[in-house]
């Protein structure tokens, strides 16, 4: 009851209490150095790698999903639907530090091994896929964060499309519709609140990520196009340096991190909730 | 009017249908790859020593998690005793008290937000208020952090779980001239008892796979924990430290580790998903 | 317990080939030089040539028969109404029409149904474009959620290659043989869900109509609609009939009085008497009929 309101606030207070960063003023979201021995942090490098590599991991997961949810829901019957649909599911209830694992030992040496080279066969030329193979970096973590998002997204879009009303995939049926038709010009238009509010679960889940993306990111504080090269994300950062953090700025400037990043989340949070409560008033009138 | 061929349509509608099937694969196939990946790792590692004995530092053989077993055991037990009763109380307050509230509203707005947040912001969180001040890592900071995370999904659960109780049950009750509380936590209770118990045994899943909050919280130690006021060992630690270690046997219990904690947490949510669905369909 | 009514089936194509024989037992009803002469109640003489044909159509939910032996013949330009009491089979036979069941695992339909000399129910048979031919309106209206613009020329961009002005042509041809046109001209952007229930169900029938078919299944189609939009739609159907070919299934017996030709009484899902609506109303032949007729039962 009220706990959760006094930690709602709390947390705002007490994080933004940490932050000293009157140090560094607003520079600090701008700048992209990160020397702990000089003094000298910026935050752009990890809110880069934050963005980029849940970019690419909603880039991936939003249309796999949808992809999933029509299969499940519109292409078998319904009790395979059920069946995979849950095993899917479970995807969502793996600890993302056996993500991590997989990640690191599994994934990233045959990411090296294999995808990479043949990326880069194919696009040699764009800056995303230059740079040495090495298996960890942007690329893998978003790829890992796409499979970490997926089943919110596929679970919330499959229900989103058995709530359709029966009659009215008739309906479409009845004009001489194929299946694909029915699914893209029905049942998502009359779904699309729903599936927009997958997104955004899928999306800050993704911001928000830590141990998997930390495992892979490849830690390091430069801005670079290419996929393949190691990055930071802000979680990651905190992840890898915050036990190191020996004096007040650097600890400081790492809080202010997490600020960011809280801030980031929550503003998404309420784009969400937002939406979600429009969706449910126009679903209280007509249709 | 001048007719459109339908082959493009039916064609492209085939090249969907398939593309749909494949990407099904895909996520099963992911699926079995990690679980597989897991077992197949892990089980190499997991040997009686494991369970018994201390770490021994790299290179040297018999070591074991026991520490961290235990440590991850209490930890979740401080967590549940702290963060349950306090989110089954607030399910409480929305589903009988509250219902429409304004305050009510503001109240489940701040759970999602919160049940949104990143875990290891949370675990900053905790850190600022429990370990800076207390000048030292420690377990109970650890299980604070963990029962943070684990309140919001226990509020929403108890609310629903208390919501799908019949009204008429409270109404008789009322009828016999029963006290608010009375009702709420004798009859109410009971009937959505296990119910309850699955919100739970969901929110222990969620939460004993989580390493990012421990990280500034709990930290991890190498010995047995003399009480959960110091640094305390736990598994999601010691497999974020071992992993990122160059040791070659120290990876090999990040495994055994990963193994347990998965088996864990799979059966918990396996085991409270099942109970969820059968009661939908009641 | 009747036999059901039979038929004499003719190939539409070879006027002179009958496809199965079976004695018709529509009174009044001769095959002569190959076409069907209707000699009405009233005395005068009609032509009339079968647009569908059923023969020996028996449905199967799993697996429960929902319907028996069922044989009739639906004519060109003709209302054909289908009554009985709830639960009889009557939406079943017609979405056998569409081969709507098709979506449906557990639903299967044996025998033949010939639609222009063609048999429906074969294994090749283009479904997208027999779907295109018969169109169909259900009990709830079921307007997309689109405007009512997208709504009407939902079928029209499937399934034709038209400009935008005749795009845009078609549509107000639609609306207004729907007899709506007049009340959305105004603003053919707005949402289709901000119209009311007897317009949805108009706009339905527009879009229905926009594709050229040649049949219109009508499913209880104004069993949720108001009194008022209700005699709307029947004077609409009355008049689509000049152009299309017409079933409609209906609780309503009056209304079946009101605007059919033809009159389908089912039960238990066998057919117990077709023929007439004029007859089927004043002298049916099957007691039950009568019994159905006068409110005894259902």
């Amino acid at each position: 009851m009220v706990p959760l309101l006094i930690l709602g606030l709390f947390y705002s207070l007490t994080d933004f209490s940490m932050l000293s960063i009157r140090h560094f003023g607003l520079k600090f979201i701008f700048s992209s150095a990160w020397n702990p021995v000089k003094h000298d942090f910026g935050a752009l490098s990890s809110i880069y790698g934050t963005l980029v590599s849940t970019f690419i991991a909603m880039i991936l997961a939003v249309p796999l999903s949808l992809a999933i949810a029509f299969f499940l829901v519109e292409l078998v019957p319904p009790s395979i639907g059920r069946v995979v649909g849950s095993a899917i599911e479970l995807l969502a209830a793996i600890p993302s530090i056996i993500f991590g694992m997989w990640g690191l030992f599994v994934f990233a040496p045959f990411m090296a091994d294999h995808v990479q080279p043949f990326l880069e066969g194919i696009g040699g030329n764009l800056p995303f896929f230059k740079g040495p193979p090495m298996g960890i970096g942007m690329l893998t973590a978003g790829l890992i964060l796409a499979l970490m998002v997926l089943p919110f997204i596929t679970s919330v879009a499959s229900d989103v499309f058995r709530m359709v009303p029966v009659q009215i995939k008739e309906s479409a049926y009845g004009m001489g519709s194929t299946t694909f038709e029915v699914a893209r010009k029905v049942t998502v238009r009359y779904g699309i609140d729903g599936i927009v509010g997958a997104g955004f679960l899928g999306l800050g889940r993704a911001l928000g990520e830590t141990m998997a993306v930390t495992f892979v990111i490849g830690n390091s504080h430069r801005i670079s196009a290419s996929l393949f090269t190691g990055a930071n994300s802000i979680a990651s950062t905190l992840a890898n340096e915050f036990t190191e953090a020996s004096e007040p700025l650097y600890l400081s400037s790492l809080v202010e991190l997490g600020l960011i990043l809280l801030v980031i989340t929550i503003g998404v949070q309420i784009l969400s909730q937002l939406w979600l409560s429009r969706m449910r008033k126009k679903s209280g009138r007509g249709l | 009017m001048k007719r459109r061929p339908a082959t493009f349509r039916k064609l492209s509608n085939t090249l969907v249908v398939g593309l749909s099937g494949f990407s099904a694969l895909i996520g099963l196939f992911f699926l079995g790859w990690i679980l597989m990946v897991v077992i197949i790792r892990g089980v190499s590692a997991i040997s009686l020593d494991f369970f018994a004995k201390l770490p021994t530092p790299p290179g040297v053989a018999g070591g074991g998690l026991a520490n961290a077993i235990v440590g991850t055991l209490l930890i979740t037990l401080v967590a549940v005793l702290l963060g349950v009763p306090l989110g089954i109380l607030g399910g409480v307050y929305l589903s009988e008290f509250g219902g429409r509230s304004k305050v009510a509203a503001v109240v489940r707005f701040a759970a999602n937000v919160l049940m949104g947040t990143p875990s290891i912001i949370i675990g900053v969180f905790v850190y600022a208020i429990m370990v800076f001040p207390m000048g030292h890592f420690s377990g109970y900071a650890g299980a604070v952090s963990l029962a943070v995370i684990m309140l919001p999904v226990v509020v929403r659960t108890t609310e629903d779980m208390l919501r799908l109780v019949p009204n008429t049950l409270r109404e008789s009750a009322l009828a016999l001239g029963a006290p608010r509380w009375k009702i709420t936590f004798q009859i109410v209770f009971r009937a959505a008892k296990s119910g309850l118990l699955t919100g739970v045994l969901l929110a222990i899943a969620r939460v004993s796979g989580e390493t990012a909050p421990l990280l500034f919280t709990a930290l991890n130690s190498p010995y047995w924990m003399k009480s959960l006021s110091g640094p305390t060992a736990n598994l999601t630690v010691t497999i974020f430290n071992y992993a990122m270690s160059p040791y070659k046997d120290w990876q090999q219990q990040a495994w055994g580790a990963s193994l347990l904690i998965m088996i864990g947490v799979l059966s918990a949510t396996i085991i409270s998903r099942l109970y969820l669905k059968e009661r939908k369909k009641r | 317990m009747s036999e059901a009514v039979k038929t004499i089936f003719y190939d539409t194509e070879k006027p002179n080939k009958p496809i199965s024989e079976k004695q018709t037992k529509i009174p009044g009803l001769s095959a002569r030089d190959g076409s069907l002469k209707w000699a009405k109640e009233s005395g005068t003489l009609e032509e009339l040539s079968p647009k569908i044909s059923v023969n020996d159509l028996n449905f199967y939910y799993g697996d429960f028969q929902a319907l028996k032996d069922n044989s009739l013949e639906i004519y060109k330009n003709k209302v054909t109404a289908i009554i009985g009491p709830s639960g009889c089979g009557k939406s079943t036979h017609i979405r056998v029409y569409n081969r709507i069941y098709d979506l449906y695992r557990e639903q299967r339909a044996t025998g033949e149904v010939f639609l222009d000399g063609e048999n429906i129910l074969s294994p090749g048979y283009d479904i997208i474009e027999l779907r295109r031919r018969v169109g169909m309106i259900f009990q709830k209206p079921t307007p997309f959620p689109m405007s009512v613009r997208e709504n009407v020329a939902y079928g029209l961009k499937m399934h034709y290659k038209l400009s935008r002005s005749k795009m845009m042509e078609r549509v107000e041809w639609a609306l207004r043989q729907a007899a709506l046109w007049d009340e959305v001209k105004g603003d053919l952007d707005r949402p289709a869900a901000a119209l009311s229930g007897g317009q949805q169900q108009r706009l339905c029938i527009a879009r229905a109509i926009a594709v050229e078919p040649e049949i219109l299944l009508m499913d209880e189609p104004t069993s949720a609609i108001d009194p008022i939009a209700t005699s709307k739609i029947e004077d609409l159907v009355v008049n689509l009939k000049e152009r299309f070919t017409i079933v409609i299934v209906t609780h309503n017996m009056q209304q079946a009085a009101r605007i059919s030709d033809f009159t389908a009484f089912f039960y238990r899902g066998v057919i117990v008497e077709y023929g007439e609506t004029e007859k089927i109303f004043t002298k049916p032949e099957e007691k039950q009929t009568e019994e159905y007729i006068t409110g005894r039962f259902g």
